[in-house]
């Protein structure tokens, strides 16, 4: 018997009656970064559109809780929660949900096929439209903490915070929403569970945290939206102690990097069926 | 530049839920087999269901076929699903993808993730918007056009940064005849000058036999004939159609008329028969003559289409195809 794979033997190779036995060479790849930046700026000018409305939606969504919990809370590291809270609530609701919604209805309608037919790196359409929705909460996330401030009469000195919070909040909660979008078998089923991780993120988040019960706490300290909360709380106190602030953004910005993984993950997978 | 070999794909049976009914097994796509040549505008013609878009879908590495090989320009598709996208553009019938974008910004990005550089993809950008007539409409953003110019923003998104072969999935659908002239004469212009392949999935008939060089007509996942639109045809020169369309109800007290009945293919108030050629005549003579023709509103005699020849093949479904 012999040894040699049938493929190498002389004249086995597959019967093709075209001339061009030779291989064509392939058009250019498009390269992570310029495809990324194309993806970013091509989902930003969306906001035009369709977006607006809805970033109407997130802020005064945040700012009529705070109105709300104005009531109940009255100052100290309660209102600082609650502040903080509803700033990154802005995140979750554009980041999470509508990314979320974005991604199922793309693959339900076969608008993946559009990128799957494009030479075009998978982390670059995930990334490219999660850090475009990431930028779209800006201006909510801001308007909601100024205001915030001013109601609960906190200190705004360290707002600039807000320049590590947003990305690495936004890259967490963003990745989350894209691989809910892509690895739900029907669109609506994408936007329940980007509800729900809105919800979770609304209720854990606001909420103060010492009134909750122990089995509620370790939800909230599974939810990646909470550190980025925690790290902005604290830079309200008179004395922010700053190691535990960067603590709380280095984890959202590791499960940022594992949940836009798993999303990238999802999206190769969504892509070819 | 394109050859498939036995290439096979079964959409598993969907087990029944409340509300929605149990499917069978469907064989989408079976042991087909074709060979499209460079340069040459090549169709998939049949009805909705027929496995059109299945096979689209596993030539341009957007499915994974059971079994079989697609190798287009040597390159083998169904080992390397993603060097599909490195030699072919595709024109599908989505455009969720762009939707909310420019018409510009959508040509312009997907030249970018063509792999164009910025200044290229502008540049080409510009250049397909003038050939295609779109400059004026720019800066509108996609969804808010009417359905035509939908598609022909969409179609100018799949020309910038070229491509040897095009994989159209009914590209002209809702356009006017002005756009579809501006389609035909950029895919002519390609085809000229670069010698672009043209892989066209169709269900028009006339859109078939004026712009294809060869068709594969498919009929439940299986290809039934494959040749020019004219070979096509020779295969039943022999017949003539006959459209016969009554004011109210056929004449059918008029002998001549009942006989033809059991032959006729009613429509509403439209019969269609598939007569030689003496015997289209000797009917033709007789419903514009006598009682027949006060029942008569219109007649048209015909040679055949490649709906007839769909149908002479033995495609099962009788209606499906368009003739506009």
């Amino acid at each position: 018997m012999s040894v040699v794979p049938a493929e190498v033997l002389p004249g086995s190779a597959l019967a093709v009656e075209e001339t061009d036995r030779d291989a064509a060479e392939l058009g250019p790849r498009a390269r992570l970064w310029p495809a990324l930046v194309a993806v970013y700026r091509a989902q930003l000018s969306r906001a035009r559109v369709a977006r607006i409305p809805l970033l109407f939606v997130a802020t005064f969504q945040s700012v009529g809780i705070m109105i709300l919990m104005r009531g109940v809370v009255d100052g100290g590291a309660e209102a600082q929660a609650v502040v903080a809270g509803s700033a990154v609530l802005v995140v979750a609701f554009v980041a999470l949900n509508l990314l979320a919604q974005y991604f199922g209805q793309l693959r339900a309608s076969g608008g993946l096929d559009h990128y799957a037919t494009l030479p075009v790196p998978p982390a670059a359409v995930v990334l490219g439209a999660a850090g475009a929705y990431a930028s779209f909460t800006v201006p909510g996330t801001v308007v909601t903490a100024v205001f915030g401030c001013v109601l609960f009469g906190l200190p705004m000195a360290h707002l600039w915070v807000l320049v590590a919070v947003i990305p690495l909040a936004g890259a967490a909660l963003a990745g989350l929403g894209a691989a809910f979008g892509l690895l739900a078998p029907r669109p609506e089923l994408a936007t329940v569970l980007g509800q729900l991780g809105m919800s979770a993120a609304l209720l854990l988040g606001v909420l103060p945290a010492d009134r909750m019960p122990e089995g509620v706490r370790f939800l909230r300290d599974l939810l990646p939206s909470t550190y980025g909360v925690e790290a902005f709380a604290r830079t309200f106190g008179p004395h922010p102690d700053w190691a535990f602030v960067l603590g709380d953004l280095a984890v959202c910005g590791a499960v940022g990097v594992v949940s836009l993984g798993v999303a990238t993950w999802a999206y190769r997978r969504a892509a070819v069926r | 530049m394109c050859a498939v070999r036995g290439l096979t794909k079964t959409y598993p049976a969907v087990r029944g839920r409340r509300g929605v009914p149990a499917t069978p097994e469907v064989r989408a796509t079976d042991d087909v087999r074709l060979d499209i040549r460079r340069g040459e505008i090549f169709g998939l013609l049949g009805p909705n269901g027929a496995g059109k878009s299945t096979l689209v879908r596993q030539l341009t590495g957007l499915m994974r076929p059971d079994s079989g090989t697609v190798e287009i320009l040597g390159h083998d598709i169904v080992r390397h699903p993603e060097r599909a996208a490195r030699i072919l553009a595709y024109l599908g019938q989505e455009s969720t993808a762009l939707d909310e974008l420019t018409v510009s910004l959508a040509a312009e990005t997907t030249g970018r993730l063509r792999g164009l550089e910025a200044r290229e993809a502008r540049a080409e950008r510009d250049a397909v918007l003038d050939e295609l007539g779109l400059a004026p409409l720019a800066g509108r953003a996609i969804k808010k056009l009417s359905g035509g110019q939908r598609r022909l923003a969409c179609f100018a998104a799949a020309l910038v940064g070229e491509r040897p072969l095009l994989v159209l999935d009914e590209p002209t659908t809702g356009m006017d005849p002005v756009a579809r002239r501006a389609v035909w004469a950029a895919v002519d212009r390609r085809r000229a000058e670069r010698g672009t392949t043209v892989l066209l999935v169709t269900h028009n008939v006339i859109e078939a036999e004026t712009v294809l060089d060869r068709v594969a007509v498919l009929d439940r996942g299986r290809v039934i004939a494959c040749d020019t639109p004219v070979g096509l045809k020779e295969q039943v020169a022999g017949e003539v159609r006959v459209d016969l369309v009554w004011r109210e109800a056929a004449p059918l007290h008029v002998p001549e008329v009942a006989a033809l009945h059991d032959r006729a293919v009613e429509a509403g108030r439209r019969w269609t028969l598939r007569l030689a050629p003496e015997e289209a005549r000797a009917v033709v003579a007789t419903v514009t003559g006598g009682a027949a023709f006060a029942a008569l509103d219109d007649f048209t005699l015909a040679t055949p289409s490649l709906e007839d020849v769909y149908l002479a093949l033995g495609g099962a479904a009788r209606q499906g195809l368009v003739k506009a």
